[in-house]
């Protein structure tokens, strides 16, 4: 694929994504009216006298907070889940690898149990996740074994003993109230997100990106394997480093605000392939686009399909799975 | 000189000596087979050349400079490898893998520029394979990966190229092509370090040979001198024959019938 068309590319995805933008901030219980969002932009500017103050406060205070958040949410992951995917050369690789979301589980739970609230949940969950990747990364240290597969060997570790710790947690907890909060949790919604998260986790999303598209071509190397990378004079340790953590800060910022969410990390970076290429310089944009937009879609459908929230777990196993049995027809012939 | 072994011995941590007090040097131009049966050491021993291991005594000296002190990037600079096959986990296109090899050269937050994709293009033409250069790696045959993993060690711009098997997993027809490309490079001024399990590989060759027997036992000089039927038969463990062919116009190593 030639330059021109994959620029061309990223200029449909980034206008479908500012047109969707527009179209979910018009899409709620409130009124789907696009002329009283019009309106409430213009009021809050100045420009127009006060209309709709319901609608001024549920815009401002409750939906763009919410779009920013699901299109950030929806990057993270999908991001963190093609740079692991390169990084340890398999695409079947999801942003779970190294415990992050059960490390998360284990912090918000936690967090329930002791009685805490919203703010607390999610720093619990952030501390979590981190120390789940921590302690999955210090095993290859112990066991002087610096290899992929021991990294993800000792992920699949930490990740099971802390689903059994969070399944303990869940067995003493009380069942009408934070049993059904735990899982609630788990399932993953944007339903409750303020401004103030939504600006929690921007600072972590910007550098992580940055950092990981300035990084997007080594990852191609890194994903040749540890041999052909150092005889290709890179410094494995460091770019490797870098990479995970930056991988690991957007997936333990993301869950620790919206809980679990499945699927994205796994599907959106094959379809980015799919339109693209395997070029990580390329990979990695497209999937942030890409991640966006999906997350954008499905919080959308899930805060206005019924007039209950639909938990994001469920709408991206019941969309993403189908999506990705496509995109393993489309490439049936390059898969062995 | 460019590579210059001295007395290097290697072993894996907690297993026996895999060899020892190892000596040679690597001249512009030269080709190096290394030889032995499998598991003596031949690719721990290409490994240790290409920084990959250390080696625990001894030191290999690159330049005059010692390689243990030099940054994976320096060494590189001087080195390239061509692993014994490529297995990509991504179908990666053929020009964006040979352009790695300008990685070296580039800074880590960078891109390759126009200039590198030129190197990469140069260097599939110097393969001769240019015309793979937007085919994806999964679309080419054993033979076409192994010539496009050798332009990427071209692209490296190496004094040095080390080759581990690289025709192991080749056609007879393939093997022979990579051999004469071997020593096309040799003579533009390469030295190339090879490791085959064919002894009539480095009779074809005809540079140096270092052999590494499974006591650890190593033997390092030309071809015409050190190959013989008693060092052949002694190395393999079989009987072997070796036969000067007049009318093709060389040695052959050869089994005798089973």
């Amino acid at each position: 694929m030639n330059k021109d068309k994959y620029l061309r590319h990223v200029f449909i995805l980034s206008l479908l994504l500012c047109v969707l933008m527009l179209a979910a901030l018009c899409v709620g219980r409130l009124s789907s009216n696009p002329v009283d969002v019009y309106n409430a932009i213009r009021s809050k500017l100045g420009v127009a006298p006060i209309m709709n103050e319901a609608m001024e406060t549920v815009l401002f205070s409750i939906r763009i907070p919410r779009v920013l958040a699901s299109m950030m949410i929806g990057a993270m992951l999908s991001l963190s889940g093609a740079v692991y995917q390169g990084v340890f050369r398999n695409p079947l690789v999801s942003p779970d690898i190294l415990g992050v979301s059960s490390g998360a589980s284990v912090g918000a739970a936690s967090a329930i149990l002791l009685g805490f609230g919203m703010v607390e949940r999610q720093i619990f969950a952030f501390i979590g996740g981190i120390l789940a990747v921590a302690l999955a990364t210090a095993i290859p240290k112990l066991l002087k074994n610096n290899s992929n597969l021991i990294l993800v060997l000792s992920g699949i570790i930490v990740g099971g003993f802390l689903t059994s710790l969070c399944a303990i947690m869940k067995f003493v907890a009380e069942e009408q109230t934070e049993l059904s909060t735990i899982v609630f949790w788990q399932m993953g919604s944007i339903s409750s997100i303020k401004m103030t998260e939504t600006a929690a986790i921007s600072p972590v999303f910007l550098i992580g990106t940055v950092l990981l598209i300035g990084l997007s071509w080594r990852i191609n190397i890194l994903s040749f394997g540890e041999v052909e990378a150092k005889t290709l004079g890179m410094n494995i340790k460091q770019i490797r480093g870098i990479t995970i953590t930056c991988a690991s800060l957007l997936t333990a910022s993301a869950v620790s605000i919206c809980g679990t969410i499945g699927w994205i990390g796994l599907v959106i970076p094959h379809l980015a392939r799919l339109l693209v290429g395997s070029d990580h310089i390329r990979v990695i944009p497209i999937t942030v686009l890409l991640g966006a937009m999906f997350m954008l879609i499905i919080d959308t459908i899930a805060r206005s399909l019924l007039t209950v929230e639909i938990p994001l777990t469920i709408l991206t196993g019941l969309i993403g799975a189908p999506c990705y049995a496509w995109l393993l027809y489309r490439q049936r012939a390059n898969i062995s | 000189m460019i590579i210059e072994v001295k007395n290097i011995s290697f072993a894996y941590e907690n297993s026996l000596t895999i060899f020892r007090d190892i000596s040679f040097s690597i001249d512009e131009g030269q080709i190096i087979c290394i030889l032995g049966p499998n598991g003596a050491g031949k690719t721990t021993l290409l490994n240790c050349l290409a920084n990959i291991h250390k080696p625990t005594k001894g030191k290999i000296l690159l330049d005059g400079k010692e390689m243990e002190s030099m940054s994976s990037k320096e060494v590189a600079m001087n080195i390239g490898f061509v692993p014994q096959i490529i297995i990509p986990s991504f179908s990666y296109e053929v020009l964006g893998y040979v352009v790695t090899g300008c990685a070296p050269r580039i800074g880590i937050f960078e891109k390759p520029g126009q200039e590198h994709y030129e190197i990469a293009q140069q260097a599939l033409e110097q393969m001769g394979i240019s015309h793979l250069s937007h085919k994806y790696l999964t679309q080419i045959s054993g033979g076409e990966r192994q010539q496009v993993s050798l332009s990427r060690a071209l692209a490296q711009r190496p004094k040095v190229i080390l080759m581990d098997e690289p025709t192991a997993h080749l056609d007879y027809g393939n093997q022979i092509k990579v051999l004469r490309v071997i020593k096309k490079l040799a003579a533009e001024g390469y030295a190339a370090v090879i490791t085959t399990h064919n002894p009539d590989h480095a009779l074809l060759l005809g540079g140096n040979m270092a052999a590494i027997n499974t006591k650890g036992d190593f033997t390092y000089g030309n071809c015409r001198d050190v190959i013989n039927e008693e060092f052949l038969s002694s190395l393999y463990g079989i009987n072997l024959n070796l036969r000067h062919i007049a009318d093709i116009g060389r040695d052959v190593c050869i089994a005798p019938p089973l």
